[in-house]
């Protein structure tokens, strides 16, 4: 599913996605699926602490952080602005 | 009752128990358990508050008490009759996940929706028909906490529920239907629904032994058959999470409308705090007022206190004459206990703050804010919530360790953890600050306020060498992913923080009234025996050669010099004083003299006992014409008249307390939370050790 390489990590702050496919094989990572971040969802960059890291992700009106080296294992299709 | 972190679940529990409520410990582990009773109509409903839980897959020991509670698996709880499902407006994503798993417990359930006025402001209108309807006709309970509405048809609701018809099951996964039926029909009587379904998912884990021990062999070739058939290579839990998420977002498209969103207080300071920099120095001003509060808020109250413990004691000698009884009351329990008491308004403004701050969804922020920091140093920001919480208490803090999913970030937390500076710590600083740091101004703070800011920046810098050197060396290893939740702002709920206030304070005052009221006694017996008979007759022989040549004030006076001098050599020859001076040449280079050594080391136990011990102590000696102990402790000198607690040593001792593991309470939760010896005893020796060491040089570069 590497078909454009935008990972959540891309995403830049204001822009949606919607995840397109998990790399579930680490067990912690199943654990963020629980949270919510499964194939399907649309996702939102709303804001990064300093320095561009963690990055706060905006889920069904809810708020969940993620560090840019975790937000790599979820691949995203970027949705245009004003989608 | 359950439902997801920051749901509200527990401003709901907190408003339908009111203080009919009692907190203990799951048995055998440190989890709390919250107990409340409503009342109805006069009928009387226990209600249980479960650890906040995203999933009945159980992966923590909270998740798992959380599960087991409501399976009734739990030793020493019942069945439950009920279910109460706390679902948050504002998160409708996630609490369905949970629901969905929560209606296939086939148990009597009614939902609480909250947050539904912060829903509307931020667009979100709740169709509660067609969410009932979609999670198979559950009853649904509309309540705003903050202003009680929907309260009284809850309670009604809740009440009802044993003779409540549970909710339909839903048709989310037909696979996993069918196949935890086939389990349960291979398993036998044993195993319910639920049951077999969390089998089928999450295979069998240490979190599901109570009843994953009951199947037969037969069954688990089921299950693992059963397991290979749905999932194929999929993780179970993945495809769980894509499933039932699936399910989540088409309900919420037919049960969420959008509604024009408009702008309160709540958005702007979202907005602000979301920016990078303000929302960081944001953190910081926070971090500031707080410690200006407690220091500054607390000192009128302070000071009223110290001075009624003062005359009551001066009333009790003036009954009761001089004697062992009179000694007792006045200088064992009074000055004792009196001197931790007075720090009641500081740690409750303390507590206050950090209250407020954990309900208004400020400490998630903070932890995400902090996360970078902390991940540099080794820990995660999942670290954050158990070192805030250690500014209160280092027992809770490390117990709240728990949240932290991999071990060598878990230890590395603990060990930092008892760095943080504890209310116990408070006590300490504050007395000394006080004593020995002036007030000048310093900006919008002064000097005292600022001294204690550093003191605790001092301890959290010590907190996170200490993590980073861990990680370095011991406790080495990869970083595992990790996601934190940040709730929205919300106004905290008055009656709920009050409640929680007043159980901190019922803690605090119960230690006071139990351990700190003993030691104060022991120690006052060790610094009042044994009696010595040949001090005894001198101060005879004093009073009559004094008797002759003097009288009227100067004869009073003179009496009483004498019978301060006596004191002070009583004091001398007592246990204690004996106990000092033979640790005195350690604590020699320290610039302690042997009364502080006592003290220190009678504070080893709990640290805040230090502060009894110095007011018994410096009750009965040469000092004890100073009205109160800072007064005292400054009145204090060496044989050669220069003071003791000079500013050097004063720095010293602060930056003892500010390492010294000096708490029987924390070393126990580390040996329980690491299940070994070997931790507390490091921690032990290492925090000591630095402690010394850093009053050691405090004190020689200060004085040269």
């Amino acid at each position: 599913m590497k078909i454009n390489g935008y990972t959540l990590a891309t995403l830049k702050k204001g822009q949606k996605g919607i995840i397109q496919s998990v790399d579930a094989s680490d067990p912690q990572v199943q654990r963020l699926m629980v949270l919510g971040l499964v194939e399907g969802a649309e996702i939102e960059h709303a804001s990064s602490a300093i320095g561009g890291d963690p990055i706060e992700f905006r889920l069904f009106g809810c708020g969940i952080s993620l560090r840019q080296e975790d937000a790599r294992f979820f691949q995203v299709a970027p949705v245009a602005a004003g989608d | 009752m359950v439902g997801n972190p920051n749901s509200g679940k527990s401003t709901v529990f907190n408003r339908l128990t009111g203080l009919k409520q009692r907190i203990g410990n799951y048995p055998g582990v440190t989890v709390e358990r919250h107990i409340g009773v409503l009342s109805f109509d006069g009928k009387q409903t226990e209600l249980v508050d479960l650890p906040g839980t995203h999933s009945l897959s159980a992966h923590s020991l909270e998740e798992q008490i959380a599960v087991d509670v409501i399976l009734g698996r739990m030793e020493g709880s019942n069945s439950p009759d009920g279910v109460l499902a706390v679902l948050d407006a504002t998160n409708l994503y996630q609490g369905l996940f949970l629901l969905q798993q929560l209606v296939d417990l086939n148990l009597p359930m009614v939902v609480a929706l909250t947050m539904t006025d912060a829903a509307a402001q931020s667009g979100i209108d709740v169709d509660v028909k067609a969410l009932s309807a979609a999670l198979g006709d559950v009853n649904i309970c509309t309540v705003i906490a903050t202003t009680g509405f929907g309260l009284d048809k809850l309670r009604a609701a809740v009440s009802e529920l044993p003779e409540t018809t549970p909710p339909n099951r839903i048709s989310v996964w037909p696979e996993l239907t069918a196949a935890a039926e086939r389990l349960r029909a291979a398993a036998g009587d044993g195993l319910a629904f639920a049951e077999s379904e969390r089998l089928l998912v999450d295979g069998i884990t240490v979190h599901n032994q109570s009843f994953a021990s009951t199947l037969n062999d037969e069954a688990i070739t089921t299950l693992d058959e059963l397991r290979r058939e749905i999932f194929g290579d999929e993780p179970p839990v993945a495809a769980e999470a894509r499933v039932r998420y699936n399910w989540a977002r088409k309900t919420l498209k037919t049960v969420q409308q959008s509604a024009p969103k408009f702008h309160s207080w709540r958005t702007q300071v979202t907005d602000f705090l979301n920016q990078p920099v303000a929302g960081t120095v944001g953190l910081f001003i926070v971090m500031a007022v707080v410690f200006q509060a407690v220091f500054a808020w607390a000192t009128p109250i302070m000071d009223l206190i110290d001075g009624l413990a003062a005359t009551l004691g001066g009333k009790v000698v003036a009954s009761l004459g001089d004697g062992a009884l009179s000694s007792l009351i006045s200088d064992g329990v009074i000055a004792g206990v009196g001197s931790v008491i007075i720090f009641l308004p500081q740690i409750l403004i303390l507590f206050l703050f950090i209250i407020l701050l954990e309900d208004s969804g400020y400490l998630a922020r903070a932890a995400y804010l902090m996360d970078r920091t902390m991940h540099s140093v080794g820990l995660s920001g999942q670290s954050i919530i158990p070192m805030i919480s250690s500014f209160a208490c280092a027992v809770p803090g490390i117990m709240a360790t728990r949240v932290i999913p991999n071990r060598r970030d878990r230890i590395a937390t603990i060990l930092a953890a008892p760095f943080m500076t504890c209310s116990a710590r408070l006590p300490v600083y504050a007395l000394l600050i006080a004593a020995f740091v002036p007030a000048n101004p310093v900006g919008f703070m002064n000097l005292q306020g600022l001294v204690l800011f550093g003191l605790y920046m001092f301890g959290i810098v010590m907190g996170i060498l200490t993590a980073l050197l861990m990680r370095k060396t011991a406790l080495r290893g990869p970083k595992p992913p990790f996601a934190l939740m940040l709730p929205e702002f919300r106004r905290p709920n008055l009656q709920t923080v009050l409640i929680q206030l007043l159980g901190r304070v019922k803690v605090f005052l119960y230690r006071a009234g139990t351990v700190i009221f003993t030691v104060a006694v022991i120690v006052w017996a060790l610094a009042y025996y044994p009696r010595s008979e040949i001090i005894g007759t001198e101060v005879e022989k004093q009073r009559q050669i004094a008797a002759y040549s003097l009288s009227g004030p100067e004869l009073a006076a003179q009496y009483q010099h004498i019978d301060n001098v006596a004191s002070a050599a009583q004091l001398e020859q007592s246990w204690l004083g004996r106990a000092g001076k033979t640790v005195e040449p350690i604590f020699r280079p320290l610039g302690w003299d042997w009364r502080v050594s006592a003290a220190v080391i009678a504070g080893f136990p709990a640290r805040e006992v230090v502060i009894a011990v110095l007011g018994t102590v410096y009750a009965v000696g040469d000092e004890a014409d100073e009205g109160t102990l800072s007064g005292r402790l400054k009145a204090s000198t060496w044989e050669d008249g220069s003071p003791v607690f000079t500013l050097p040593m004063v720095i010293g001792l602060l930056i003892f307390y500010a390492c010294c593991l000096q708490c029987a309470a924390t070393l126990a939760v580390i040996r329980r939370e690491t299940n070994s010896w070997r931790w507390p005893a490091f921690a032990w020796v290492y925090m000591t050790a630095i402690g010394y060491v850093g009053a050691l040089l405090a004190f020689q570069l200060g004085s040269a």
